[in-house]
């Protein structure tokens, strides 16, 4: 789990600045677009290493959910009846959370990959057209689906926070302050996180970016 | 009817002659040795698993006998030697203070009040620096200097600091210690574990014991289990009392069925009260628990001088207080030995000056170590006993005085040993506080552990060699009569006990012989009361046997079944407590007798005639016990009065 | 007070169970949940009905024997104390209070609120020691330990292997009490021979007797009577994963 989620925690940094280029205007950020998709070359023709990235995510996030569908089959096992009374979390929210939250988290970018990548449940769907797709996205009068994302990407966060502190206890962090620090970097880099993905959207909303 | 006929004396033979000092040496030499191929072909059964049973049937293992082990509880690391909190003594001497083999040999006979085995005592201190060394090696993580080296602490009144710990929880870390030893050998199949069984009789063939009969707990199967020798490692007899420190599961029924058998049972009378144990709060009260003795180095003890003054205790000016301690022994003050701690904790409370809801218990006052020190000192010293104590009465003991009163908490007394921790049964061994031997009439703080480990770890696997080397004995059958007889037996009480379906419980029954014991048998006695107790004991032991009710059958787990059974064997006990304490005309360490005290009310002990240990011979359920004398022989450590004030 | 009590009734590991009501009066907020249970069992034995089985020992927080899961909390409501000196003033009178066994496949029920932990031995017997046998070892001052290593080793060491953490995982998981031993013994010089085959030898008996997988949830911690610190977790992870990279090599550092 860890491993994997590693990965994905790059992958996620690496799209959230990509995400902020946005603020750099259509031009650079159809361009920046464009790049992804050339990456790679001459060595690799066209799309191919963005492909090989992809292919690589995929692994990561199909290696994560076994991983994870592993864990949770092994938790029901472990515990065949059932409580009568259980009280409610005492331990962190975030850690009670994490295999439903992942379940949203993965149907969330399901949706989000038909919107923002293929462009099937977008309204311009110009894949060429990457900036136009986003503000037509997040325009005010579809406030439900920024309300979709905010939702999914807080989701995302709690995620974070407590699978990067869990990361970094299975990779062997074992001292109380190491994990009091362990608990505050989790924190702050979900924090982080979510404000970069959400300042997108928002900015939209707003019309700062049009 | 007399209530005992006295018989032949009975003396140690396996004790070599010669200097105190040299005689273990001679002994390892002398006993015969078992050869290594040898050894797997014999049994070894150890019932309990405390510090004594659990290194015994550990060490045993690791030698190449194939060792069977029983406890009653649902894993060997849960036995009560778990609750020990202070330390564990040994003459190491590292603090430089003084301390050698020869002190602590002579501290340990000297608080005993002179009642107890030089041979063995000396032996004890002696191997005391082996078991530090020993816990060492296996990760016992003892308190440590900030060079690394171990901490020591003085405890009990002792003038030396050679009490090694672990915080206030040294018994557990020795347990687990000895526990994960042997968990090391059931895993490699050289232990045979049975937990949540509980041994009901013990098999003699041919006047050897040979096995012994279990129940599982869980499915009630009755099985016979045979051995070349049998160790009771099975713990004190302190829940006689009903209330008392120990755990819930503690009982005599391991030793007591021995004692039945023909294995004499000594100084039962002898039982230590721990003064500061908190105050019972109401009938419902089930145990008692201890406050470790190291409170007694900061708190002072007091209480109002008026009878029945109902004032809270903040409300009492310090010139109605009275530190009755301080008073009293002015040289020891709050530090006297527990026995004596206890008894004036009693006389005041008797006084009527007693306080808390029940009367029956005195303030320790921490109000001016907190303001010498201040309120984090005391919190980083006490501040897992404080919170203890405020869990269980609900009170705050850094704002108002802890109350404290004393409660039974060991027993010296135990089956009859000798130097090779041998009973009176040929192959029947007995270690720990299940034997006699090594405390007297009084134990010190911090010797418990030491007794056990030591048994189990160094003396037994050496004396048993010396039993054992004559075997492996003829296989028995559990055709023998004998061994039928020993199963119908078990089977019959247990039928009988369910087959009453009167109209008391069990643990009204218990509380009630409880009562009987503590008011008598307690903290005083007095000829009047023993009697008065041994016909109360006899009247509710016919009770029992009439009304008690016991839900249930046989079948799995029950436990009222396992309640009663231990409940019966508690009345023969308590009825040979009184008469032991009856016949014991003198007071010393754990046994004062209102009629012989000093003029300002100290223990008088009557050296000329009582130097002896007393076995008991078991006769019939009711009938006469026979008394045998083990006279007691004072070479080294000459009888003094012992004085604190 | 007055209570009601709904209590897990089980009459053998065959039996399906089921929560059974029972009402108590005049519990005083001096008795321990325990009393308060010798309290209804007595009734019901002179009713006639079968005694609630539960287990218990020394009372006094040690033993590791008791363990109830009351109203969903392992150990009861009160932090860093066992289900036995848990005091009824830490309920109101006219509580409903539900009482239930461990559940775990690994701590199958024998009966009502008595489970076997026979798993937690076994976790021990496969490397939760030092191989010292009796009469082998070196003076005990021929090793120093650093005070703060041992003060450390002594924190986990107070584990008391009651299974309130295994009742508490949302996983089932009995990682916080493997831990905890692996934590003691190898924070101390005497147990490092035997470092990285105990931590393998350790989580092999955990897994094999059907615990869950750890997720760092945290609730063992939580419930702890001991408060056994999570971070014991991290420190079998790297031993682990140490242990793993050497294929199973004995010697730290070979």
């Amino acid at each position: 789990m860890a491993v994997t989620g590693i990965v994905l925690v790059l992958f996620l940094i690496a799209h959230m600045l990509g995400n902020l280029k946005i603020f750099t205007g259509a031009v650079s950020f159809n361009h920046y677009a464009e790049w992804l998709r050339e990456l790679g070359a001459p060595l690799l023709p066209g799309v191919w290493a963005l492909w090989i990235l992809r292919i690589g995510l995929v692994v990561a996030v199909v290696a994560h959910i076994w991983a994870a569908t592993t864990l949770a089959v092994r938790a029901r096992a472990a515990r065949p009846v059932r409580y009568a009374h259980r009280s409610k979390v005492q331990g962190s929210y975030a850690a009670r959370t994490m295999r439903w939250g992942g379940v949203i988290i993965l149907l969330f970018v399901i949706y989000h990959i038909l919107d923002l990548t293929t462009g099937t449940l977008n309204p311009v769907g110009d894949p060429t057209r990457p900036y136009a797709n986003v503000v037509a996205d997040f325009a005010p009068e579809r406030w439900y689906v920024t309300l979709f994302y905010t939702l999914a990407i807080v989701t995302i966060g709690f995620h974070l926070r407590h699978g990067v502190f869990s990361a970094l206890r299975s990779l062997g962090q074992q001292t109380p302050r190491g994990e009091r620090r362990a608990r505050a970097v989790a924190l702050v880099f979900a924090v982080a996180l979510c404000a970069g993905y959400l300042v997108v959207p928002f900015a939209v909303l707003t019309g700062l970016v049009s | 009817m007399d209530l005992f006929t006295e018989g032949d004396p009975v003396a140690d033979t396996k004790a070599p002659e010669g200097p105190v000092e040299k005689r273990w040496e001679t002994r390892r030499f002398e006993a015969k040795l078992v050869n290594p191929a040898n050894r797997r072909k014999m049994t070894v059964i150890v019932v309990g698993t405390g510090l004594a049973g659990g290194s015994a049937a550990a060490t045993l293992a690791e030698q190449g006998y194939r060792v069977k082990s029983y406890c009653y509880q649902d894993s060997p690391r849960r036995a009560h030697s778990i609750a020990a909190q202070g330390g564990i003594n040994a003459a190491k001497n590292y603090r430089n203070d003084g301390d050698s083999v020869h002190r602590l040999f002579y501290d340990t006979v000297k608080g005993g009040d002179f009642r107890s085995r030089e041979s063995n005592v000396h032996r004890l201190a002696e191997v005391s620096v082996n078991i530090i060394d020993q816990c060492v090696a296996q990760g016992v993580p003892f308190a440590r200097e900030y060079g690394g080296l171990l901490d020591t602490r003085s405890f009990g009144g002792a003038q030396v600091q050679r009490t090694f710990y672990a915080r206030g929880q040294t018994g557990q870390q020795l347990l687990l210690g000895a526990y994960q030893a042997l968990e090391r050998q059931i895993g490699l199949g050289n232990v045979e574990m049975n937990a949540r069984h509980e041994m009901l009789e013990l098999i003699v063939v041919d006047g050897k014991a040979r096995g012994i009969v279990v129940r599982d707990m869980v499915t009630g199967e009755i099985t016979t289990e045979f051995a070349d020798a049998v160790v009771l490692a099975s713990g004190g007899y302190g829940n006689v009392f009903y209330l008392s420190t120990n755990a819930k599961g503690c009982n005599v029924t391991a030793t007591w069925r021995a004692h039945r058998k023909g294995a004499y049972f000594a100084n039962p009378c002898y039982t230590q009260i721990h003064p500061t144990c908190i105050p019972v709060s109401g009938d419902h009260q089930s145990k008692l628990t201890l406050m470790s003795e190291s409170l007694r180095n900061d708190g002072r003890v007091w209480v109002p001088k008026a009878k029945g003054d109902d004032r809270a205790p903040r409300d009492i000016p310090e010139d109605e207080r009275d530190y009755y301690l301080e008073r009293i022994y002015p040289s020891f003050g709050n530090l006297v030995p527990r026995d004596i701690a206890s008894r004036a904790a009693k006389n005041v409370c008797d006084e009527g000056r007693g306080v808390g809801p029940s009367k029956l218990g005195v303030y320790l006052d921490f109000a001016d170590a907190i303001d010498r020190l201040g309120r984090q000192a005391i919190e980083a010293k006490y501040g897992n006993l404080f919170e203890m104590y405020e869990r269980i009465t609900g009170e705050d003991p850094y704002e108002v005085p802890m109350r404290i009163y004393p409660a039974v908490h060991y027993t010296m007394g135990g089956l009859w040993v000798d130097y090779d921790l041998q009973s009176t049964i040929p192959g029947l061994f007995v270690i720990g506080e299940a034997n006699f031997s090594d405390h007297g009439a009084n134990r010190l703080g911090a010797s418990a552990l030491m007794q056990g480990l030591a048994d189990g770890y160094f003396v037994l696997p050496t004396t048993i060699a010396n039993y054992l080397a004559a075997g492996p004995f003829e296989p028995v059958q559990a055709s023998h009569p004998a061994v039928v007889e020993a199963r119908r037996d078990v089977e019959d009480r247990i039928q009988r006990l369910l087959a009453v379906d009167g109209d008391r419980t069990v643990d009204s029954f218990h509380r009630e012989l409880g009562q009987i014991m503590w008011e008598h048998c307690g903290m005083e006695r007095s000829e009047a009361g023993l009697r008065k107790a041994i016909d109360e004991i006899r009247a509710l032991r016919e009770q029992f046997w009439q009304r008690v009710r016991v839900p249930g059958d046989g079948e799995g787990l029950n436990q009222s079944l396992e309640k009663a059974g231990r409940v019966a064997d508690f009345f023969e006990l308590a009825e040979l407590m009184c008469i032991d304490a009856l016949h014991r005309e003198e007071s010393c360490g754990g046994h004062f007798r209102a009629e012989h005290q000093t003029a300002d009310g100290e223990a008088q002990r009557d050296d000329d005639r009582f130097a002896y240990v007393a076995a008991w011979e078991f006769t019939a359920t009711g009938e006469p016990a026979v008394l045998h004398k083990e006279d007691l022989k004072f070479e080294y450590v000459h009888p003094t009065q012992r004085s604190y004030k | 007070m007055n209570l009601t009590l709904r209590i897990w009734r089980q009459s053998g590991p065959q039996d399906k169970g089921r929560m059974v009501t029972y009402k108590v009066d005049d519990v005083s907020p001096d008795m321990s949940f325990l009393e308060m249970l010798d309290v209804l069992n007595e009734r019901l034995i002179l009713a006639g009905e079968e005694p609630v089985a539960f287990d218990h020992d020394c009372r006094e927080g040690i033993c590791g024997m008791c363990g109830l899961m009351i109203n969903g909390n392992a150990h009861g409501p009160q932090r860093g104390t066992t289900a036995c000196q848990l005091h009824m003033r830490q309920f109101s009178d006219g509580d409903t209070i539900d009482i239930e066994p461990w559940r775990a496949r690994a701590f199958p029920v024998i009966k009502d609120l008595v489970v076997d932990r026979d798993a937690f031995d076994r976790i021990i017997a496969a490397g939760g020691y030092v191989t010292a046998p009796t009469g082998s070892a070196p003076e005990a001052h021929s090793t120093p330990v650093a005070k703060a290593n041992a003060d450390a080793a002594f924190e986990s060491a107070a584990c008391i292997g009651c299974g309130a953490c295994v009742a508490a995982c949302p996983n089932g998981s009995g990682m916080l009490f493997t831990a905890a031993k692996v934590t003691q013994l190898s924070l101390l010089p005497q147990g490092q021979p035997e470092r990285y085959t105990r931590v393998i030898g350790m989580v092999d008996a955990h897994d094999e007797a059907g615990f869950g997988g750890c997720t760092n949830a945290g609730e063992c911690t939580v419930v702890c009577p001991k408060g056994i610190p999570l971070n014991t977790i991290g420190r079998l992870n790297r031993d682990y994963l140490a242990a793993t990279r050497k294929g199973g090599s004995n010697t730290p550092g070979s």
